[in-house]
């Protein structure tokens, strides 16, 4: 029956929005300036420097497109979690788990924004600039992992997004403190991750794995050394980071589920 | 609050790290930027962002698009100046909770330029002050658009996403190429941020920022005085 529903409930979203198209045309503009905002930071910064921790401009440029374009698309996706303060609060959660359905999926579709599709524009014209504009030994297997990339950071930021807002079940409030890691990581993801402080690294490159999304597969596309000493092969290694990922989010939001007391009516 | 302060201080570490990798890049110093003054720049900056308040809760909007704000206006007060007067407010309790924080946490971890001359202090203060008095005026500005545009969250959010760049929040003015420093220090957006930070850095001349920040504040209050007296006009009280 899910496979049905979910096809049908997107599509009624996507109409409801196109129908009012000089709103929608103002809210895909200011998502691409929200994307070029980072495009404009790492632009300014190298108006003043040649490399960033080793790397040029345009192989900068190549992880904040890879990480954007990733970013773009768990938003469009897992970006509705952010509601769900809102639906424990006022208990409309509970409606959510009388129905036969997944709780996660459900919200996922309830509110699919097509503007979102604007933050993902951007990023792709960016990486489409950057690949044409960096060294690369271009193989099959390097063009598979070109398009593989943004999908299985989309998987990672999406499964970060599930872990993080999970912590609503028991902090209400805590939405502030999700977005502290899921936009958190977005930023720190468009750039080469031996910039960090090794503390900070840890965190946010491995625990949460932003390394991932773009720093080491933009190494392995570039042919370059991790200056940070591990195997060329780990930037081989997101799908499966990602299939990790998102195997943890799952049973993290099922624990959490399970803890999940409705506020009364 | 507990959360909000996370969030404040792991963007202040990101955008830290970056800085100061181009910072070593370029060899230590960029635009009279090295590390210490770098940290102290972004810790500031972190602090004033809530105590400015940069980006609203754009209510008064919605009491526009609401009616509410009828209420607002029979009442025998000036509603811009009851609006600032509680932005003052909330400014002192932000002086605790969300300028000195940040500060304390960038003078206690990391390299801290402190001032050179004691007197900045009480300056970089009164520059802050100024700051969020031109920031309520921005924000005012933003707001009652409302009037007439009914739904201003294309402004509102057109607002949040740029005014980060553009007040300095997230590199520091003086990094861009010339002809867009040049630009923003001709509209009051520095005014937010950056130069309350130059003031405590002593970047520039502190009498000519302060003066450059008393300016866009007397202007962007008086036209938002004269935009309020036009929209009230426009005002129609449905109902009784």
């Amino acid at each position: 029956m899910a496979d049905v529903i979910y096809p049908k409930l997107i599509a009624a979203k996507l109409r409801s929005q196109m129908v009012y198209r000089a709103s929608f045309a103002v809210d895909f503009v200011s998502q691409v300036m929200a994307q070029s905002y980072e495009l404009i930071v790492i632009l300014v910064l190298f108006s003043q420097i040649n490399a960033l921790g080793g790397f040029t401009k345009n192989e900068v440029l190549l992880m904040y497109a890879f990480a954007g374009a990733a970013f773009g698309v768990a938003d469009l996706f897992a970006g509705q979690l952010d509601n769900l303060p809102t639906y424990i609060r006022t208990g409309t959660f509970d409606v959510l788990l009388m129905r036969p359905l997944g709780t996660l999926p459900q919200i996922m579709v309830s509110d699919i924004r097509l503007r979102r599709v604007g933050r993902i524009t951007g990023a792709l014209a960016v990486m489409a600039y950057a690949l044409s504009h960096v060294a690369i030994d271009w193989t099959p297997a390097k063009i598979v992992l070109t398009i593989l990339t943004p999908m299985a950071g989309a998987v990672i930021y999406s499964a970060v997004w599930v872990v993080a807002c999970s912590i609503c079940f028991w902090i209400v409030e805590g939405r502030e403190f999700a977005n502290a890691v899921t936009y958190g990581s977005n930023a720190f993801t468009s750039y080469p991750i031996n910039v960090y402080s090794a503390p900070l690294r840890w965190v946010m490159a491995f625990i949460v794995p932003g390394a991932f999304v773009a720093y080491y597969p933009s190494l392995a596309l570039l042919g370059k050394e991790d200056p940070l000493g591990l195997p060329g092969w780990v930037g081989w290694t997101s799908p499966l980071v990602a299939a990790l990922a998102a195997t943890v989010a799952g049973l993290v939001w099922r624990f959490a589920v399970r803890h999940y007391r409705g506020t009364g009516s | 609050m507990l959360a909000g302060m996370t969030t404040n201080v792991v963007f202040g570490l990101l955008r830290l790290a970056i800085i100061s990798a181009a910072v070593t890049a370029a060899n230590g110093e960029i635009a009279d930027y090295d590390i210490a003054a770098t940290n102290t720049y972004v810790w500031i900056g972190q602090g004033l962002l809530g105590f400015v308040l940069l980006w609203g809760n754009n209510e008064l909007a919605e009491r526009v698009r609401s009616g509410d704000v009828v209420v607002d206006l029979y009442r025998p007060w000036h509603l811009q100046g009851a609006l600032l007067a509680q932005d003052v407010g909330r400014g002192g309790f932000a002086f605790m909770t969300r300028l000195a924080p940040p500060m304390v946490f960038g003078m206690l971890l990391f390299p801290f330029q402190f001032p050179d001359n004691p007197v900045r202090w009480p300056l970089f203060l009164l520059s802050a002050v100024i700051a969020l008095v031109i920031s309520f005026g921005v924000r005012f500005l933003v707001e009652i658009s409302a009037f007439w545009l009914l739904d201003n969250r294309g402004v509102y959010g057109f607002w949040n996403v740029t005014s980060g760049l553009l007040c300095g929040l997230t590199v520091p003015i003086s990094f861009f190429p010339e002809w867009a420093r040049d630009t923003l220090w001709m509209t009051p957006f520095p005014a937010l941020l950056q130069a309350p930070i130059d003031v405590f850095l002593g970047h520039g001349s502190t009498a000519k920022l302060l003066l450059y920040q008393l300016f866009w504040a007397a202007v962007v209050l008086a036209t938002g005085h004269l935009a309020l007296q036009r929209a009230v006009r426009k005002v129609v009280v449905q109902g009784g």
